[in-house]
């Protein structure tokens, strides 16, 4: 497949590991946080951190929209699928997240609520213009990749005048989770989370462009290097951030000029700003309470809006105890310092968000990653 | 859910949309977030949209940086 196969050439990831080794400061330690779960994933699918040196340290952030929604919401979801005449339509990765009383969507649909997967915010729609006696409700979630998406099937819907058709909007933004990290008192005071670098988001930074991370770069100082989603890509841009640490840069480079601009995507850009605004605050699994990082739809789109149509609870109980969602997703803790992972919360039973979403730290582990920890116990 | 991939434009469609080739299947995706788009070009999808059209050219120079074997600085894109 092309702009896929050759950015996983085992050859040239070796050779780019070399190069890596070669380049690095063996007296020191490198954090490198990537951002978006997809690197997540990529690195476990690809045993990137098998090809690093030992002192390159990645760490998992919170850029996974499926694991940073918090309880309440997955219960407010639930809630609406049990209104009357409601049909909730959702991605599939929503489907299996627990909520309260380890409720899921999944299970509330066995027990009869309309819930349907699909696969575009325009799949939904077209059930609404089908099911005109049916609320049709979307569940929108996502950073700023999927955000337009939602915005061209709420034009569609106000074209059409269609009256059934409504968002329970949950979309996040990326800057805000950035700064929140590098905020915390883990990093800011503590130490106890040491981060030298980030690799960029790949698919969110086609809509944003590289623009919005110049200030991040700026005034944590660290360097930021936005990296596409191959294997190729993600050890690439590990090497131009090793090359910025030891020079002692903090720029942002595009590893994924492909398809990444320093705008960005400006008519999917122009299309958001017009419909949405931001939430003076949101909750983020594992952040708590993030001033201005989400989403809801502008008055003239009210009419669209779930949480304007129905009274929606806005509940905010807390997570599993014993579950490390909020810790991992800081990259505070990895999956294995979880003591439910592998025992209690397994795939087939998942506890926590970061074990149901395909690019959890949990399950990109389960998958990948677990192998690597019996070897080394061995 | 992040997950987009590269897609190859097969013929457009009326309604702002196109089929497009993911590794061999075909697929009808949506061009309301991208202008410009001609049979031919390699987009972005994502949730059935075409986010963003791949530039060959910086595709083929990305490559060329991962050859690059020596300490030499690259030119940040």
């Amino acid at each position: 497949m092309k702009y896929i196969d050759e950015f996983r050439d085992g050859a040239v990831a070796h050779s780019i590991a070399t190069a890596i080794a070669a380049e690095v400061d063996p007296a020191r330690a490198y954090h490198i946080m990537e951002f978006c779960g997809g690197h997540t994933h990529a690195i476990s699918r690809y045993g990137l951190e098998d090809l690093l040196p030992a002192n390159i340290r990645m760490i998992h952030g919170p850029g996974c929209p499926v694991c940073v929604l918090p309880v309440g919401r997955i219960d407010a979801a639930i809630w609406l699928a049990r209104q009357d005449g409601v049909t909730l339509c959702t991605y599939g990765d929503m489907l299996r997240v627990p909520g309260s009383r380890r409720l899921s969507l999944l299970k509330a649909k066995a027990e009869g609520c309309d819930i349907r997967m699909v696969y575009s915010t325009l799949d939904a729609l077209k059930l609404a213009q089908s099911l005109p006696q049916r609320q049709v409700v979307f569940f929108a979630i996502g950073f700023e990749t999927t955000t337009p998406p939602t915005a061209v099937a709420i034009k569609q819907a106000q074209a059409l005048n269609l009256g059934n058709f409504s968002v329970f909007c949950n979309h996040v933004l990326t800057p805000s989770a950035i700064t929140q990290i590098l905020d915390s008192p883990e990093v800011r005071e503590l130490g106890t989370v040491k981060l030298d670098a980030f690799i960029g988001p790949a698919h969110v930074s086609t809509i944003i462009g590289s623009r919005p991370y110049e200030y991040f770069a700026e005034e944590y100082q660290r360097p930021v290097v936005i990296a596409g989603f191959e294997p190729l890509d993600v050890m690439q841009a590990v090497r131009m951030l090793v090359r910025q640490i030891n020079q002692g840069r903090f720029e942002v480079e595009n590893e994924f000029s492909r398809a990444v601009t320093r705008d960005g995507n400006e008519k999917a850009k122009a299309l958001v700003a017009e419909m949405f605004e931001l939430r003076r605050a949101f909750e983020w699994r594992g952040l708590g309470l993030v001033p201005y990082s989400a989403l809801r739809l502008k008055a003239p789109y009210a009419a669209w809006d779930a949480e304007r149509r129905w009274d929606v609870p806005q509940d905010s109980p807390p997570d599993n105890k014993a579950c490390e969602c909020g810790a991992i997703l800081r990259g505070v803790k990895k999956p294995i310092d979880c003591k439910l992972f592998g025992t209690v919360c397994t795939p087939e039973n998942p506890m926590g968000s970061c074990m149901v979403s395909a690019e959890g730290a949990c399950a990109a582990h389960w998958t990948y990653g677990r192998f690597r920890d019996v070897e080394k116990s061995e | 859910m992040c997950l987009a991939l590269p897609a190859l434009v097969t013929e457009l469609l009326p309604d702002d949309s196109a089929k497009v080739n993911l590794g061999g299947i075909a697929k009808t995706v949506s061009l309301a977030l991208v202008s410009g788009v001609a049979v031919g070009d390699y987009v972005i999808v994502h949730v059935g949209y075409a986010l963003s059209v791949i530039d060959p050219e910086e595709a083929a120079r990305t490559l060329a940086l991962f050859a690059e074997l020596d300490q030499f600085e690259a030119e940040p894109a």
